[in-house]
């Protein structure tokens, strides 16, 4: 199994690289960005194959080290590889 | 005081801690790796600055599941007293130690300045020797220092605010706000008041040569605390 982590910024708190990201995209010329929120992205891989213990192992990585439940959010895609 | 200066791979203002606790303020010092477990006897444990496991995932998130962080814990939910200079602020807001949690400073500088900080409790062990208001004058070097916190939390820490940035009247205001920490915190203590987190490096302010003798204050008043236990 591979795992997707998506972490990000918790809505509401400003995101300072997001919004000098954007501010570089609007220099750029692009308009009509409303808004960019930069985060992280882990791949992890699983040894075993059973979906729902893979699951629950990321769920509880998530929660102990790879984000921080004060100020970010985590979002898990799960796919067998 | 027996004082324990933790090193963990990546810390480099380790030897400026020990530096001051042994030559300015007389104290015994033994620095711990952070591999170990025991804290061997230490009255006080000092995590230093620097930029433990090289800032990899968040500030202090690595360093926070050390060996030497169990014995912390402990130390910590005993009483004992500990205090978290930069990075070490982030490694025990990582830990729970402290609540919390910090971002990167607003307008994406890395700040390295000295700021102006008003001293909010001084009857803490580690501002005993403050007065009540004071103005301190200490330097801050940091990418990651904006201090947040949920309403609610935030709500419940007011008493554990020590320093917040201010100008050097003494006003908190957002001009004098370094990095964009809610409510200007600089430094904060846990509820029972012998953990604390500030953000500015007293140990980078304790001989004249460096422009301040400030951060002084707050080791012998770690010291003042610790004799009295």
């Amino acid at each position: 199994m591979k795992a997707k982590v998506y972490i990000t910024l918790k809505p509401g708190l400003l995101d300072a690289q997001g919004k000098t990201v954007k501010g570089a995209l609007e220099a750029l010329g692009f308009k009509g960005v409303a808004d960019v929120r930069m985060g992280k992205y882990i791949e992890i891989e699983l040894a075993h194959g059973r979906a729902h213990a893979a699951k629950q192992d990321v769920e509880r990585m998530c929660k102990k080290l790879l984000a921080n439940p004060i100020i970010e959010t985590y979002r898990i895609d799960l796919k067998s590889s | 005081m027996k004082c324990g200066v933790v090193i963990f791979p990546g810390s480099n203002c380790d030897q400026d801690c020990v530096k001051v606790l042994t030559d300015v303020v007389g104290q015994r010092v033994v620095t711990l790796w952070h591999q170990e477990t025991s804290l061997q006897g230490c009255d006080a444990i000092v995590l230093p600055g620097g930029f433990s496991y090289g800032d990899y995932l968040r500030t202090g998130a690595i360093a926070h599941l050390s060996p030497i962080m169990g014995a912390i814990t402990r130390f910590a939910h005993e009483g004992g007293l500990v205090i978290g200079i930069c990075n070490g602020f982030q490694i025990l807001l990582e830990s729970g130690l402290l609540p919390g949690a910090m971002l990167r400073n607003t307008g994406l500088r890395f700040r390295c300045k000295f700021v102006t900080l008003r001293v909010e409790r001084t009857d803490t062990p580690f501002t005993n020797r403050c007065q009540p208001g004071q103005v301190v004058r200490l330097p801050i070097a940091h990418n990651e220092g904006r201090y947040t916190a949920d309403a609610k939390t935030l709500r419940s820490l007011q008493r554990q605010v020590v320093f917040r940035y201010c100008d050097v009247n003494g006003d908190v205001s957002e001009a004098a706000n370094p990095n964009g920490s809610v409510e200007n915190i600089a430094g904060l203590t846990n509820t029972a008041g012998n953990v604390m987190g500030m953000m500015p490096h007293p140990e980078r302010a304790a001989e004249a040569e460096l422009g301040s003798l400030d951060g002084r204050l707050i080791f012998e008043s770690m010291i003042h605390a610790a004799a009295l236990r």
